[in-house]
């Protein structure tokens, strides 16, 4: 007999149609392994053990009916709204609060029989690499528990590599998918900005954000974006667009396409396993038939530059809501600006105050010209030289992060550091392009390291296609975590 | 009131609540009150994670407005944040336009009795309304949101009004304009029209602006007029003493004819625009652009001048008759049914906006209508009725709601022109006054009129006059 936990959303889907299995025994499958794992790795905030098992119940009766996420237990990252379970941001000011709407994304995700398990952490507000940043606990890494998950996605990705769900959602900002899903051995997407609604993601930086999934492999986020994505009268940004392909692209192979290596390379920072593991992609890659060339990318450092002058400067906006009066937690003050300032000075955590700061100052009237004019300057010279790739090349590659998950702790007061594990994740991000980390190996400490694809705007059949030579090379989708689980590293 | 030996130089600033039906960003009711917090929803209330989507028929009325005030429209315009904590405010920022709004470059010709005043138009643009706030005695205070996200258009002319009776004019204008687009009802007092406004002196001849003072919400015509008038006279003072300006943004405080001051701008803010990035830019496409062109009604000044034209009325019968689009339209429905727009038009200045007037009714429910009127016109010019009577008639349909018809019946009203009746009322009045009667034959020929009066009191003012005066000329030859 499988082991259920350790199944792909696909594979659970076939073991459905043939009747070999219910969504309630998976569920429970999956909430005897949350049970198990969960003091160790705290993947969640919130779990609807009650509610989730009552809708796997009904899925039981009802049988498949076409659904395409039919019994699939899935995790949210708890910023995206679900009216029947908290939604906290892992803020402390949004500690007790219930939204009355759920995101588009849930109710797709349970119009396609989907069966949300429950919210899982992340840095306050999405902000941050290490899911260390959460008001709540800190989420460690399956792989290594004295590591960090990453960030801001830390809760999903864990859960996933954990195996204690196949699929979770999570927010994508400058990276926030990508670089935790390589922290973990999983994969993750972040599509084409407006490929998938914002409606009921609460906002970090609303030109940035997107919501993605995390999945043991290349073929399940691909089933997953499809269920997500879709124009939504709801949100004016989302866009339209054929979807139904991408299931098939994974597997299609790359023979004929034209990959970007980029030229920086050498100059780069970083690991030297992930350096050895990059070179070995780049040789599938090529083994597989498709050309390459060097692609000068935009310059990293600018990109980072720019990611965190607009990411805070709308985050500072975004978050300007959160003030006590209306929901949340308020703090007893004799005046209106005391309960501003008392709510808000201990609402949020430094982080999310540090970017607060940040956003406000590059947006005020002295220095809007200064920092936050030239971001959207330079963030148009960084669209432009992607364009420039990609009238070359279909799709390019390069690491997800130039490391492997860091140390728990050994950032959290060295700020820049912690940003700087982004470099990579945020020119895509900045870019609106489709990305995706999928994972090619480990480090000789054992830690998992991902590539990642990037294709042109609207193109993320590429990635997959892409994505999915890398996973067929390196077969790393069928390996686990080691954390203190007998079944250990290897196959199944 | 005086400026002294300065000029005054004002700019306005002018919020118009559109008539939609829905608000500017959800589908949650527009509609003015309701049960407190009765019409939200998450994207009205800021909710985190809930997106704004631009309600189209608002960009229409903008678009609308901007093109009645001879504005460019622009075929891409941006919406933007603007921040600043205020509780009545849910997301903190209120989204409007900034450095590109929906419409630039307008202007507006004051319907002035002198020479005509030019006062450009800087912008109309979009943007949605706060909450309400609603302070408690005992000190604590409450939100209503229900307003929230209610779309307003925002007017902004250039600093072209010199004196607070052109302000008014102006604002009394654009009153007129937006009922006459139906895109808003115009009430100041409710709040359904906004007005802030700036104001600035300087020396004559100067082109400099001098330093401006800011007045928000002044919700009358008479409060406009007497917050501007008092804020000049307290500038040329501190000038006069050589004092400087302070910029400084207050309230009006009419009932102690005072303003008092909000922020200073020490205290201004900084409201950190910037693209809303939770809305794609606003792009007016051909067909709504075209469907604007044709929601384009005649305008008052067209209008008015079509009346001069078309029924050959008084400059002034114009512009009364025009002042509200439901009057001109009134008018224009009794002219064509009675066939006579001069009476018409008469009728309507003397009597049905004598009854508005005294009722403080509106003419959408008055209840003598058009049809009714037209007949009484009728039955008068047929000579069924005197127009002494007409009036009579006139009061009995307004109060009883009748036919002028049936009005004419039952007060008995129904003018008597029979030569028999009249002929033997004129014998007994004239029987009665044989002095009078000899005086007239003597040349006293004034004594025509007593005559008439009596006949005339005798019917009871139901004898045809002039029937009366032939058949009495006759007898008295």
């Amino acid at each position: 007999m499988h082991d259920l936990t350790s199944l792909t959303a696909i594979e659970l889907l076939g073991l459905y149609e043939r009747g070999e299995t219910i969504p309630s025994k998976v569920l429970r499958a999956c909430l005897d392994g949350i049970e198990s794992k969960e003091a160790v790795v705290g993947a969640f905030l919130h779990v609807d053990a009650e509610g989730a098992m009552a809708r796997a119940s009904k899925l039981d009766a009802e049988g498949i009916g076409g659904r395409p996420l039919f019994g699939v237990p899935v995790a949210v990252k708890d910023n995206i709204c679900t009216s029947t379970m908290p939604t906290t941001c892992a803020s402390r000011i949004l500690g007790s609060y219930r939204p009355p709407y759920d995101a588009t994304v849930v109710r797709r995700l349970e119009d396609a029989g989907a069966v949300i398990v429950g919210k899982t952490n992340l840095d306050e507000f999405a902000m941050g690499s290490s899911t260390e940043n959460s008001a709540f606990h800190t989420t460690r890494n399956p792989w290594d528990e004295s590591r960090a998950p990453g960030g801001s996605s830390g809760g999903s990705a864990a859960a996933v590599a954990a195996c204690m769900v196949p699929v979770a959602l999570g927010s994508d900002t400058g990276g926030s998918i990508r670089q935790p899903a390589s922290f973990c051995g999983v994969t993750g997407i972040k599509g084409t900005y407006g490929r998938v609604s914002r409606y009921g993601l609460i906002a970090f930086a609303s030109s940035l954000d997107q919501i993605g999934p995390i999945a043991r492999d290349v073929e399940d986020c691909a089933l997953v974006m499809g269920v997500l994505s879709g124009e939504d009268p709801l949100d004016a940004t989302s866009i339209a667009g054929d979807t139904e392909f991408w299931k098939d692209s994974s597997g299609g192979g790359i023979d004929g396409l034209r990959v970007g290596l980029p030229l920086e390379n050498s100059k780069w920072e970083m690991d030297l396993d992930v350096r050895e593991l990059f070179d070995q992609a780049v040789n599938a890659i090529i083994e597989s038939g498709c050309t390459t060339g060097g692609a000068r990318l935009p310059e990293m450092d600018k990109s980072i530059a720019c990611y965190y002058i607009i990411a805070n400067a709308e985050a500072s906006s975004n978050l300007a809501r959160y003030d006590g009066v209306r929901y949340g937690m308020r703090s007893d003050a004799d005046t209106l600006t005391r309960m501003y300032e008392e709510t808000r000075g201990e609402g949020f955590g430094a982080e999310v105050k540090r970017r607060i700061l940040l956003g406000t100052y590059v947006l005020s009237s002295g220095y809007y010209d200064l920092y936050y004019s030239r971001a959207l300057h330079a963030r148009e010279e960084i669209k432009r030289d992607f364009r420039k790739i990609f009238e070359q090349y279909d799709a390019i590659i390069l690491p997800t992060t130039p490391e492997p998950a860091f140390e728990l702790g050994e950032r959290l007061d060295d700020p820049l550091s912690m940003y700087m594990s982004d470099i990579f994740t945020t020119p895509a991000s900045i870019a609106g392009l489709p990305a995706i980390s999928v994972p090619v190996g480990v480090t000789v400490d054992g830690l998992p390291v991902g590539m990642q694809v990037i294709a042109a705007e609207g193109r993320e059949d590429m990635v997959f296609r892409v994505a999915g030579t890398l996973q067929r090379s390196f077969g790393f989708n069928k390996r686990y975590y080691s954390l203190s689980d007998e079944s250990g590293e290897g196959d199944r | 009131m005086s400026a002294g030996r300065y000029e005054t130089v004002i700019g306005l600033e002018i919020h118009v609540q559109l008539l939609t039906s829905t608000k500017l960003f959800c589908a949650c009711p527009a509609e003015f009150g309701g049960e407190p917090n009765s019409r939200i929803c998450p994207v009205c209330l800021g909710l985190p994670g809930a997106l704004p989507a631009v309600n189209r028929e608002a960009v229409k009325m903008a678009v609308l407005l901007g093109t009645a005030l001879g504005c460019d429209v622009r075929s891409r315009s941006v919406f933007a944040r603007k921040n600043y904590f205020y509780p009545d405010c849910p997301r903190n920022y209120q989204i409007s336009m900034f450095d590109k709004p929906l419409c630039e470059n307008g202007v507006v010709e004051l319907d002035s009795d002198d020479a005509p005043v030019r006062i450009r138009i800087e912008r109309v643009h979009l943007e949605d309304d706060s909450g309400k706030l609603i302070h408690e005695s005992d000190g604590g205070s409450l939100v209503d949101f229900n307003r929230c996200g209610v779309p307003l258009a925002e007017i902004v002319t250039m600093p072209d009004l010199r004196t607070p009776a052109e302000a008014r004019m102006l604002v009394k204008q654009l009153r007129q304009l937006v009922r006459y687009l139906g895109i808003c009802d115009g009430n100041l007092e409710e709040g359904s029209m906004r007005c802030d406004v700036n104001v600035s002196l300087r020396n004559p001849g100067e082109t400099e602006l001098g330093t401006k003072t800011e007045i928000k919400n002044l919700n009358s015509f008479k409060a406009i007029e007497s917050g501007l008038e008092a804020e000049i006279v307290r500038q040329a003072a501190l000038l006069d003493a050589g004092k400087e300006i302070e910029q400084v943004t207050s309230l009006w405080d009419s009932q102690h004819r005072e303003s008092v001051v909000m922020r200073s701008k020490e205290k201004a803010h900084d409201y950190r625009y910037f693209r809303e990035p939770d809305l794609e830019d606003l792009v007016l496409d051909e067909g709504l652009l075209k469907k604007v062109e044709s929601l384009m009604p005649e305008l008052p000044r067209e209008r008015r001048g079509r009346f001069v034209d078309q029924y050959g009325l008084s400059d002034y019968d114009s512009v009364v008759l025009t002042s509200e689009k439901e009057i001109a339209d009134y008018f224009e429905e009794v002219a064509r049914l009675s066939g006579d727009p001069r009476s018409s038009s008469n009728w309507i200045m003397r009597e049905v906006m004598g009854e508005l007037n005294n009722t403080g009714k509106d003419i959408r429910s008055f209840g003598v209508s058009p049809e009714g009127l037209s007949e009484l016109i009728k039955e008068i010019a047929s000579g069924r009725i005197s127009a002494t009577a007409g009036g009579e008639v006139f009061g009995e349909m307004v109060r009883s709601d009748v036919e002028p018809g049936d009005a004419i019946a039952s007060l008995g009203l129904e003018q008597v022109s029979g030569e028999d009746e009249i002929s033997e009322m004129v014998g007994t009045v004239l029987e009665a006054a044989p002095d009078e009667v000899r005086r007239y034959r003597e040349g006293e020929r004034k004594l025509l009129g007593y005559f008439v009066g009596q006949v005339m009191k005798m019917s009871g003012g139901r004898a045809n006059p002039s029937k009366v005066n032939e058949i009495l000329k006759e007898r008295l030859h």
